[in-house]
């Protein structure tokens, strides 16, 4: 300001203030000009397009609908459909598209009956849509009532006739553990999709189909129509098709899973995996319900049959029903043992028959002892002894971390919503709940008895991991709209890095279980040409027995049904090349060897006919890439 | 300065007492605004569904109440408002980062705050608090100054720190009207047009970058905007019944509470966004271009103001504020008839709302006390 004299103050001025008048105008014009683009929009849309708006709007107008996508289909592992769709005619509601939804219901109900409930359903959803959006007035009509009801559409405003889809489960309750089933969307449903507030659409509620929901589902397609005031449909504006929901393939033979559920009792579940990369083959549980039937909507009565029932047939026992493993648990403390030095494999224990600590007595199940054996030898003739010995040499924590390895415990992340996780227990968890470990437990726990809450899948996915020593997760899925999903080759899964070596002596002693003179199920030998099956028995009790009652006598076959023990009973085959892994559990089968082994003996066989027989077999026998 | 000397310049200005300034207040001015707002209400009533419950009784009370506001403001004197700039405007960038941590969520976006039974969205504020900073800044700079880059770059943060709070949010057409309106001020200021030209390429290379970091639902609008037949029923539904309404109004309109459209629900947020399709439906093409000539009215004053104010303090002002409600219109309209994507923009002075009703009468209130005090002595020019 200093150096500057009245002069230049008011020269500079002068100069700020023409550059600002100039630039004012640019900007003034500029926003003029804009003002005049919005004024001949406003011509355009108003005056010389006007009559075509004008035609949308007064005559009930352009009508905006969502085209379903067909689901996606649910094949087995050789293309058979499992899960389909079928045509479904239908009558919807279009809210918009009538004067009085009161009267048009009224008027229907002539027509064909509507009871009290579903006129509350109808008129609740008309409130609770955008009114152009078509509600559901009834699904499945016969051909009677459709042509009842077109005769008298012009009393019908809003009425119109609808081909839809419904699911179908060609294989009813054979899959429906694992498929799942579909039910119409509830509210919790609702992200934001607006497929999912068309009529007669629904969503997975269970299994595969909740899991692969948003894959099988497809997006909307829509169409723009021209209507008039009765909701005749004038003509087609404009169509813009869907994307129809992604075929998701199974790992499951269904015809397997048919024969295998053909074999089993109530209470009963059988799991086959492929070995090498954790393929779900099949995984049966009796009973099972019919996923047709929620369709149409479950009644009440069905309901509580299902849940009345202590068969617990809507539960895949499979993968929720939790069991302690008895002696199936006997490889992992003998590797937690090798791999911890605390025994080798040639070290040697006596069994007389029971183990004494301070005055409690663990018994053997063979009450004159095994004499003196080794660790394939304690296997081959399930010694109790043996197993409390190593068990208490290594300590419950490296018994459940070995557990874990194997999948025992732990979540292997099936494609099965809801799968339960089971337990494994260790000194942490007990006294996390207030209470101490003891010695007696870990010796308890040394034969797969106490707290362990384990799944027949996880008990196959242990039999899995011995085989082939890498830590393969079970899983369902093949490909997903034909691309391939992860997990198919055997290099997909880790190593779970233990020694070969104690991994073989493992199998060997499972390998003389049923194929040694001996071993406790013999009668599991696989007829000779099929290969070689090495497995391993395990029972367990479901109650305790006490002293007295052993000194009585005990018979576990003349207690009552429910209180006899659990038969178990892990496999793989063939042995030195493994393919398959199974496991069995037979709820209150009384032992391994009598009830389970004999079952998983027939599940591989006939595993072994499908993929030698079929045309898939290839496929199975050669892997994936 | 001094107390006493503050005091003299709210009082007496070279004479001028409070009477001589409500004299020099321009009345039409005022009276086009109520007439505006006169559409306003007209427009809330048929919205409200032939009712002045629940939208148009509202709007002519913050109306109202707008009013004293404006004409308080417009009674204080030109500098010290200039003295009182920057504190402006760290008050509006607190509000900002305040509601970026605990504003309420409309849209997936941190808006607003409740202040009792207001709420305020602090966005709004901030823009007429930037013009003022930025007019201060800019106020004695000569030709050769804004020459200077380095005596740009100060201002240009200014600018880039609320429009980057306002992204945050995330509001993307607040955010770009900000910027617009920071524009507009250096433009106006002098600043050299090779200058301009290369912020403005920066900004188109900046753009697909950013498009990259937008949210989901704003992508939406975009795409939705590019091809509205492409999401019939969700965010392209809102233009195709809007254009619906518009072009089925005609020439003359349906009439008074006779948009079918309007009144059977297809449009949607009626009484705030889409207030003038409502317009445009019941009264015609005449109607909304009426409309629309009034609101340039509006604009045109503005420029007016500035054109006539003796200190570079108040025309940078006025330019800043006049863009602003040039952009409110062109947006909201421009949004309405399907010409730029849905913006949520609202339409001064006659959409619901009390929060941009209130910072658009602050605004008014502006410039009005620089027309007050358009000859008001400011220092010279200087390097």
């Amino acid at each position: 300001m200093s150096g500057i004299g009245l002069r230049g103050v008011r020269k500079e001025e002068e100069r700020r203030r023409s550059v600002f008048t100039r630039r004012a105008v640019i900007l003034g014009a500029g926003q003029l000009g804009l003002f005049g683009f919005l004024g001949s929009r406003l011509w355009r849309l108003q005056s010389e397009e006007g009559e075509r708006y004008r035609t949308l709007a007064e005559e009930n107008r352009v009508s905006a609908r969502l085209i379903p996508p067909p689901r996606g289909r649910v094949l087995d592992r050789h293309g058979a459909v499992v899960a389909g769709n079928r045509l479904n005619w239908r009558a919807l509601l279009v809210a918009e598209q009538t004067q009085d939804v009161g009267a048009t219901l009224e008027t229907f109900s002539r027509i064909v009956p509507l009871t009290e409930p579903e006129r509350q359903r109808i008129e609740r959803e008309v409130r609770r849509r955008r009114r152009f959006v078509p509600v559901a007035v009834r699904e499945f009509l016969s051909w009677e009532e459709m042509a009842r009801i077109e005769v008298n559409a012009p009393d019908l405003p809003g009425i119109l006739i609808d081909v839809g889809t419904t699911r179908l489960y060609p294989e009813g309750e054979h899959l429906s553990h694992l498929v799942g089933y579909v039910a119409p969307p509830a509210e919790r449903d609702m992200d934001g999709d607006p497929l999912l507030e068309l009529p007669g659409i629904r969503v997975g509620r269970a299994g595969i189909e909740r899991h692969h929901d948003l894959a099988l589902r497809g997006r909307a397609g829509a169409v723009q129509l021209e209507v008039n005031a009765v909701g005749r449909v004038i003509r087609e504006l404009d169509r813009r098709e869907g994307v129809p929901g992604q075929d998701v393939q199974l790992s499951v033979d269904a015809e397997l899973q048919k024969t295998l559920r053909g074999k089993i009792e109530e209470g009963t579940s059988v799991v086959i995996l492929d070995a090498r990369n954790g393929e779900v083959l099949a995984m049966a549980s009796q009973p099972s319900f019919d996923p047709n039937v929620f369709n149409a909507g479950v009644s009440t009565a069905q309901w509580r049959q299902w849940t009345a029932n202590r068969a617990t047939p809507l539960i895949n026992k499979a993968t929720n029903g939790l069991y302690a493993p008895g002696s199936t648990f006997k490889m992992i403390v003998g590797l937690a043992g090798l791999e911890a030095r605390v025994i080798a494999p040639g070290d040697r224990v006596f069994c007389p028959g029971h183990m004494d600590l301070g005055d409690t007595r663990f018994h053997c199940w063979q009450r004159h002892g095994h004499g003196s054996l080794d660790m394939r030898g304690a296997i081959k003739l399930s010694c109790d002894v043996y197993f409390y010995e190593v068990a208490k040499r290594v300590g419950i924590d490296r018994i459940a971390a070995m557990a874990n390895r194997f999948g025992l415990g732990t979540d292997l992340e099936i494609e099965l919503p809801g799968t339960k996780k089971g337990l494994v227990p260790t000194r942490g968890w007990r006294q996390a709940q207030g209470k101490p470990w003891n010695l007696g437990d870990t010796i308890v726990h040394g034969i797969g008895q106490g707290f362990y809450q384990i799944t027949p899948l996880q008990l196959a996915t242990m039999a899995a991991r011995l085989a082939t020593g890498r830590a393969v997760q079970p899983h369902l899925t093949r490909s997903i709209g034909g691309k391939p999903a992860r997990g198919g080759k055997a290099e997909d899964w880790p190593s779970l890095n233990i020694p070969d070596r104690d991994l073989k002596l493992m199998r060997e002693g499972m390998w003389a279980v049923v194929n040694e003179p001996g071993g406790t199920a013999l009668g599991a030998r696989l007829p000779g040409a099929l290969g070689v099956m090495a497995g391993k028995t395990g029972s367990v009790q479901v109650r305790r027995v006490s002293r007295e009652q052993r000194e009585r006598g005990y018979k576990a076959e003349n207690q009552p049904r429910e209180w006899r023990p659990h038969a178990l009973f892990v496999a793989f085959a063939p042995y030195d090349n493994p393919l398959y892994a199974v496991s069995v559990v037979v709820e209150h089968g009384m032992s391994g060897a009598g009830a389970a082994a004999p079952l998983a003996r027939d599940a591989m066989v006939e595993t072994f006919n499908r993929f030698r027989a079929a045309p898939g077999a290839r496929v199975a026998e050669a892997g994936r890439g | 300065m001094s107390a006493t000397l503050e005091r003299r310049l709210l009082t007496r200005d070279r004479g001028t007492g409070l009477l001589q300034k409500l004299w020099q207040i321009p009345w039409s001015f005022v009276l086009l605004l109520c007439a505006v707002a006169a559409v306003g209400y007209v427009a809330l009533y048929s919205a409200g569904g032939g009712a002045a419950e629940p939208y148009a009784a509202k709007h002519a009370l913050r109306f109202g109440f707008g009013l004293v506001l404006m004409l308080s403001i417009a009674l204080v004197d030109i500098r010290l408002i200039a003295r009182l700039a920057w504190l402006g405007y760290l008050i509006g960038i607190a509000l900002l980062v305040l509601v970026l941590l605990h504003g309420n969520v409309g849209k997936g976006a941190q808006r607003w705050i409740d202040i009792g039974p207001l709420q305020l969205q602090p966005s709004e504020l901030m823009k007429i608090m930037l013009v003022l900073a930025l007019a201060a800044w800019f106020q004695r700079a000569t030709w050769e100054r804004m020459g200077n880059l380095l005596f740009l770059i100060p201002p240009g943060l200014m600018v880039l720190l609320p429009v980057g709070l306002i992204l945050k949010q995330p509001n993307l057409g607040t955010a770009l009207i900000t910027g617009m309106v920071g524009a507009a001020v250096f433009f106006a200021a002098g600043m050299r047009w090779w200058k301009f030209a290369l912020a403005a390429g920066a900004v188109a290379v900046a753009a697909p970058i950013a498009y990259d970091h937008l949210h989901d639902y704003q992508r939406a609008r975009i795409t939705t905007f590019l091809d509205p037949e492409s999401d019939p029923l969700g965010a392209g539904y809102n233009i195709i019944q809007s254009k619906i309404a518009l072009g089925s109004g005609g020439l003359w309109g349906k009439g008074f509470l006779q948009g079918t459209q309007g009144h059977l629900n297809f449009l949607p947020e009626k009484q705030t966004d889409f207030i003038f399709t409502m317009i445009a439906e019941e009264f015609g093409l005449i109607g909304a271009l009426s409309v629309l000539g009034l609101l340039s009215l509006v604009v045109l004053f503005c420029y007016l103001v500035a054109l006539r104010c003796r200190h570079q303090f108040g025309r940078l002002m006025a330019i800043g504020l006049g863009t602003n409600i040039f952009l409110y219109v062109f947006v909201n309209v421009a949004m309405v008839t399907g010409s730029i994507p849905v913006g949520g923009v609202p339409l001064p002075l006659i959409s619901h709302g009390g929060s941009a009703m209130l910072t658009t009468m602050l605004g008014f209130g502006l410039l009005l006390s620089i027309h007050v005090h358009r000859d008001a002595e400011f220092g010279p020019a200087r390097d």
